[in-house]
Formats: structure tokens, C-alpha cells, sequence
């Protein structure tokens, strides 16, 4: 044991209310006797449970100790005790950007970093963080989803009927449309389906790595396993089910459902992480919700 | 290859947040072996994942692809992982929502290992 830890064991022995077990669990946590860190950060909230500090060294050490889930937790409450908790903001960062969600991992890292503007750490993760947002908005110009731009005539902007503003166009050529709904967001994706609860393709088209155009196979069977996946979230109490996610050694497939009568299935080749598959279905179900809501 | 499946379901339970971990008979949908059914019947909570999985299966057949090895289902209240275990068992797990479905998905690595 190092002699600083020593003294401040003592002192924390000595005086049970000394907030030495801050410094001291973070001592252990960084000379990583995680078990030790964990006993005294857990002693600690006991004894000052609204200390945001308290709980921002006990995420830390959950985050060592690989319970990302906890950790997150955590810095969420020490947030909500100070809004502005710099070590909260800093660990959600990187939360945020290990879990590929780039737009809140810069909220919180520009909070963190506005706070310690010397924090080398924290301007190399925004930098980072900045760099993959852009790296992003460049792929999404070749990405094969498009929010819901119309296909060539576009009908009036939604805003002149005093609805919500018309989305921003993404560029996309619009020469490569392969839309079997005119205006349907996707342009030329082929792993991606639109179908109704009954089994018809709504929009899209996927096809097997034979080259078979496969999407109506594919619109029929979403029907059923979204159907199905209904009624196992229904009966097992599971809520309102947003996702279903197949792996396979050769494509991930998401079915998720934009609205209660349609479903949607998003398929990708395995160097696509879940995680990220999970983003884009959300986009995708998104862009699909609102060309509904235009065609009905 | 073992045979103690509920040595490898107390494995999956470990990771917290488990209301049920089953191994299903994939022909039929019934429970092989099951542990801490909080509030659940093994023999619907069976019948549903290994249902559910044969629907996913075949979309994701349909779809020109080999056999999903993981199936995730969320909910806004509860995740339903499964995992095929060989030919013949699907191993299940009924979780509350915000489980850490990365530990999960490798404690059904681990089982598949030792189940399949």
C-alpha cells in the first residue's frame, strides 16, 4: 500500500464524514484495486448520497470495472444533482462515443470541455468525436437512405399547408431511384423493405447475395415475425416492442415497425456493428413514418 | 458438450436484470431447462421465443440468409434474447429493459460452448 493511501485510510478511519474517500477512491481506482475503489466510493454515497462527485467516482470505477450500464446511471444522477458536473458530462461523453451515438458524445464532451478547457483527454475525444460527425455527414451523402426528399416533381413543401417545415434535401443522385412507390425516401438501397401487417411491400427492395430480387418474399415474412414479435412482447410483459435484430454469420437483419401497420426490415452485410444498424433503422423508420403520413 | 443446462442457465442469470433463461427444444417449443422464472410460465415463455425465432428465421431466410444465430427482441418494457444451440435447442433469456445485452450476448458465447 502506498504511503498516500495509507495516510488517507487512516484519516478516513479516523473521521468517517471526511470526504478524503473522493481522493482516496480515486487513488485506488487509477492503481487499479477496483474492489477497494468500489468499497469506498459505495461508503462514501452512503454516508452523502445527493454528492455529485460521489456518484461521478463511483461511475468511474463502474466504468473499470466494464459495467458500462451502471456507469451511465451514475453520471446520469450526478448530472441531475448538478446539470453542469463536469466529470458527469466528460464520462457520458465517452459513453455516448464508444456507443457510436456521435451527436450527444460532442454535447456533453463541448460541456465537459467548456468546464476544463485544459483537459488534453477531453479535446482529443471532441476532436474525435468531431471528426467521426463529419466523417458521418459524408457518408450519408452516399448513403442509401434519404430522409423523406420527394422523388422529381416534389409536391409542395409541407410547410406552405402550415404543417412542419419540408425537410432539408440530402444529396443523393436522384438519377439512381429505384423506388417502386413514387417518393419513397430510399434510393438505391437494396436492403431495405417496406411492408404492410398483411404482408404487401409497401416500398423498397432487398435482394439475397444470389442477386434474386427477394423483396417480396422478404415484405411476406416480415408480416408474420413482426406480428409474432407483438405478441411475445404482449404476453410476456415486455411493452410496446421497437426492434428485432437477426444475426446471421452472413447479414444482420432489423425489422422494426415505423408505424402500427407497417414494418420495416433493414439488411446489412456483419461489418456493420448492431449498434450502428440500430441507428440507421431508426432513420430509416423515421423516413418511412413520414412518407406514410404524405402518401395517406 | 454438457449435459448440467442449469449449471449454464446460472451462468446467463449472472449477468443481472434475467427474469427467465431457458433452453427450448427447438421442435416442438418446449422447455429442456429453465431457471428463475420471475412471474413467467416456462412453457409460454418457450412456445413464444421458439415461435417468435422460427418467424425471424424464416424472414431472414427469405431474405437469401443463413439461419440468425442471435435473435434480439426489444421492448419498451423487456428484451427477449435467444441463441441457437446447435440443431435441436434455443437457448432463451427474458430480461428486464436496460440489460447489458453485450455481457448477455457473451454468457450465451459461452453457453452455446458448452450446451451445443
Amino acid at each position: 500500500m502506498s504511503e498516500d493511501i495509507r495516510v488517507m485510510t487512516a484519516q478516513l478511519a479516523a473521521d468517517p464524514t471526511s470526504l478524503v474517500f473522493l481522493a482516496l477512491g480515486e487513488m485506488l481506482r487509477r492503481r487499479r484495486q477496483l474492489e477497494a475503489a468500489q468499497k469506498v466510493a459505495l461508503a462514501g454515497l452512503a454516508r452523502y448520497p445527493d454528492l455529485p462527485d460521489a456518484h461521478d467516482l463511483y461511475a468511474r470505477i463502474l466504468g473499470d470495472l466494464g459495467d458500462t450500464e451502471r456507469a451511465f446511471d451514475e453520471w446520469e444522477i450526478a448530472l441531475r444533482l448538478e446539470p453542469g458536473h463536469v466529470g458527469a458530462h466528460k464520462g457520458l461523453g465517452f459513453l455516448y462515443f464508444v456507443g457510436g451515438d456521435l451527436e450527444r458524445a460532442q454535447r456533453h464532451l463541448e460541456t465537459a470541455f467548456a468546464g476544463e478547457p485544459e483537459d488534453e483527454g477531453v479535446a482529443a475525444a471532441l476532436e474525435r468525436v468531431r471528426i467521426g460527425l463529419q466523417e458521418d455527414i459524408a457518408e450519408r451523402t452516399t448513403l442509401p437512405i434519404e430522409p423523406p426528399a420527394r422523388a422529381t416533381p416534389p409536391p409542395p413543401p409541407r410547410a406552405s399547408g402550415g404543417g412542419a417545415p419540408a425537410p432539408a434535401p440530402t444529396p443523393v443522385p436522384r438519377t439512381s431511384v429505384p423506388a417502386t412507390v413514387s417518393g419513397w425516401a430510399m434510393v438505391g438501397d437494396e436492403g431495405i423493405v417496406l411492408a404492410d401487417l398483411q404482408g404487401h411491400r409497401l416500398a423498397g427492395r432487398m435482394r439475397a447475395p444470389t442477386g434474386d430480387d427477394v423483396s417480396d418474399a422478404v415484405a411476406a415474412h416480415l408480416a408474420a415475425a413482426a406480428q409474432e414479435a407483438a405478441r411475445a412482447a404482449r404476453l410476456l410483459g415486455l411493452g410496446v416492442w421497437s426492434a428485432v435484430v437477426a444475426e446471421s454469420h452472413d447479414g444482420n437483419l432489423l425489422v422494426t415497425t415505423p408505424t402500427e401497420d407497417s414494418v420495416l426490415a433493414l439488411l446489412r452485410d456483419t461489418s456493420m456493428p448492431v449498434a450502428r444498424l440500430r441507428m440507421l433503422g431508426d432513420r430509416a423508420s423515421t423516413a418511412a413514418r413520414e412518407w406514410l403520413e404524405d402518401v395517406s | 458438450m454438457i449435459r448440467d443446462y442449469q449449471a449454464v442457465l446460472d451462468r446467463v442469470t449472472r449477468v443481472g436484470k434475467i427474469r427467465a433463461a431457458l433452453l427450448v427444444s427447438t421442435a416442438d417449443g418446449i422447455p429442456v431447462a429453465e431457471v428463475a422464472m420471475e412471474g413467467l410460465e416456462g412453457r409460454v415463455v418457450a412456445a413464444l421465443a421458439a415461435s417468435l425465432a422460427r418467424r425471424v428465421e424464416r424472414a431472414a431466410r427469405s431474405a437469401g440468409r443463413q439461419l440468425p444465430v442471435f435473435i434480439h427482441l426489444q421492448g419498451a418494457e423487456g428484451e427477449i434474447l435467444t441463441a441457437r444451440c446447435g440443431a435441436d435447442l434455443l437457448m432463451v433469456a427474458v430480461t428486464e429493459p436496460g440489460v447489458n445485452a453485450g455481457l448477455l450476448r457473451l454468457e450465451f458465447h459461452r453457453a452455446i460452448e458448452l450446451v451445443g
